[in-house]
């Protein structure tokens, strides 16, 4: 499935990267949290699991907050905050 | 601080995941069948040990190679360990996490195998050095950015369920099987004097040593070239307390992880680290600030230490296993072994199979395809590389590929036990990224004599000049695909946000 970045409702985005390896799913939340504005919330889904230290330690050096944290069968839903 | 957990059949979610931002971990319960399947695995490989003994005792030989490679499976998976992560990411998402580890675990194996190469234990042998380890790093690079992992990295991935990752590994030991005995038009592109070098080496007829790129580069010019360590080049020998800690682990290893950390702090970590300083104490950062500051970075990525602790140690620890073997049995290489054992197909020229002694990933993968290949009739037993250095084994009994197989079990015993084992199959996209990885890592690998563990990580930790040549290669290559593969996810990105309301 190729990647989707798609806008839920007000503020709130989704950025599906299911299938995708290192280093798709971290390079795409980076462009994608560029793109939204302050407070604005992005949701993103995958499933190759280092993303998600990645994913963790890029929100944490750049003030992003990381508001929720899902995992499901090899699934992660990461609800991040843009600082 | 976590303030809600819940955790059902194999699902986990943090509410407030604050605390453990940072890491990234979850607490995830895992079902039933996953630690089914782990035991299956462990019990699997136990089997395998237990059997083969009792047929022979020359088999705990491979048994060796196969738990070690089950460890760093393990520590792998566990980890995170990816060598393609570490400047990729730092690059792309300016994340150190990779490179803080890799380091630690550089550090670490060079004090436990130097260790080890005082004693005169030690199965390493250094490799010749000059620029064509820096432009094969360089070329690998670009590699494992395309491929999306390094050698390794794509085996732990590949125990994961990761389809991508074993697409990967395909393109690497097919690209290298057939590169390491390409002649044919390639023949054109060797000098004249690589060719005249390569033929007074006086190897056996069965060696077509005139005909072949690569036999020609490695018997030509990589064989001319000298071989150095750091303990050497300060006067000292590598085999003993001195010149293997001093000169190899502390010269050679500590102080350029000490520079590259340092380096890394000062353009990535730095800048953010004082602006949350300031948030939560206000003013300018002192110097006592910034070394503490280097010190969280470095403590930052516990589960990525820990990992680089234990491989660490486990690759030391190898080296003098497989060298008590060795002695027991009053072998140098498994090949003897194989022989004594009828095993006679594959066997190179010298007697030898393709045994390290140490960690190892590219050329067990060459091996199996050279010997699928081998069995359709083509002539593999020709060239340098297969003919007269590693042979081509059959996988079945082949050590090293004893020790893949273990490492992609290892990994998916531990992604298992995590709830993050997953079947994925690869989509055409990431088929395309994974072939050319691949075929880049494998033309790196034959070009350096190793991938990022064979060349850079074992060689590097042991004080073989080699090793940080590739490694500066390897960054390099990483920065290249990193501009590139930017390139290519802002045109994807592009193309989802042209019906949303966004600037682009």
């Amino acid at each position: 499935m190729a990647m989707t970045f798609a806008k839920k409702k007000e503020g709130i985005y989704e950025l599906d990267v299911t299938g995708y390896v290192c280093p798709h799913p971290q390079i795409y939340t980076k462009k994608a949290l560029e793109k939204l504005g302050e407070g604005d919330v992005l949701e993103v889904v995958f499933d190759n699991p280092s993303s998600s230290e990645s994913v963790s330690a890029m929100c944490d050096s750049s003030g992003n907050e990381i508001i929720e944290k899902i995992a499901e069968g090899g699934r992660f839903t990461f609800r991040i905050r843009k600082a | 601080m976590i303030i809600a957990v819940s955790v059902a059949k194999g699902r986990a979610r943090i509410a407030d995941p604050k605390g453990k931002q940072e890491e990234g971990l979850m607490e995830i319960a895992v079902p039933k069948k996953n630690i089914i399947w782990a035991y299956t695995i462990v019990g699997g490989f136990g089997l395998i040990s237990v059997i083969t003994l009792a047929m022979h005792e020359y088999y705990i030989y491979l048994s060796a190679y196969l738990w070690f490679g089950f460890i760093y499976g393990m520590c792998l998976q566990y980890g995170r360990f990816c060598f393609a992560s570490a400047f990729r990411d730092l690059f792309a998402v300016g994340v150190p996490r990779m490179v803080v580890g890799i380091m630690i675990a550089t550090l670490l194996f060079a004090i436990t195998s130097n260790l080890v190469a005082a004693t005169g234990w030690s199965t390493f042998h250094a490799a010749p050095v000059s620029f064509h380890s820096a432009i094969a790093g360089l070329i690998f690079g670009i590699g494992m950015v395309f491929a999306g992992g390094c050698a390794s990295g794509s085996l732990y991935k590949t125990g994961e369920g990761n389809g991508t990752s074993f697409l990967v590994i395909l393109s690497i030991s097919v690209t290298q099987a057939l590169f390491v005995d390409w002649g044919g038009i390639l023949n054109r592109f060797v000098p004249a004097s690589w060719h005249e070098s390569a033929l007074q080496k006086g190897l056996p007829d069965s060696i077509n040593v005139g005909d072949g790129w690569v036999d020609q580069y490695l018997a030509g010019y990589v064989w001319n070239q000298p071989v150095k360590t750091y303990a050497r080049s300060l006067g000292m020998q590598d085999d003993t307390l001195t010149g293997a800690m001093l000169g190899n682990a502390f010269a050679g290893v500590f102080i350029p992880a000490v520079i590259i950390l340092t380096i890394v702090y000062i353009f990535w970590v730095r800048k953010n680290y004082v602006r949350k300083l300031k948030v939560e104490k206000g003013g300018d950062a002192t110097l006592r600030d910034h070394l503490a500051g280097f010190r969280d970075m470095v403590m930052a990525s516990k589960r990525t230490s820990i990992a680089g602790l234990f491989l660490g140690i486990a690759c030391g620890l190898q080296m003098f296993v497989i060298e008590g073997l060795r002695m027991k049995f009053g072998v140098k290489n498994a090949g003897t072994l194989l022989e004594r054992l009828g095993h006679d197909f594959g066997i190179s020229a010298k007697g030898t199979v393709f045994d390290p002694g140490y960690w190892y990933v590219t050329t067990q993968e060459a091996q199996w395809v050279g010997w699928v290949l081998q069995k359709l009739g083509m002539n593999n037993m020709d060239n340098i590389y297969f003919g007269w250095v590693n042979g081509i084994p059959s996988p079945a009994i082949n050590p090293a590929d004893w020790m893949s197989v273990a490492l992609i079990g290892g990994a998916a015993v531990m992604a298992l036990l995590h709830g993050e084992f997953k079947f994925k199959a690869p989509t055409r996209e990431l088929a395309f990224w994974a072939i050319l990885g691949g075929f880049f890592m494998g033309i790196g690998s034959r070009l350096a004599l190793g991938c990022n563990v064979g060349a850079f990580f074992v060689r590097t930790a042991m004080g073989d000049m080699s090793g940080w040549l590739f490694g500066l290669g390897m960054i390099g290559g990483a920065f290249i695909g990193v501009k590139i593969f930017n390139w290519y996810t802002e045109r994807q990105m592009a193309k989802e946000l042209a019906g949303l309301d966004f600037e682009l």
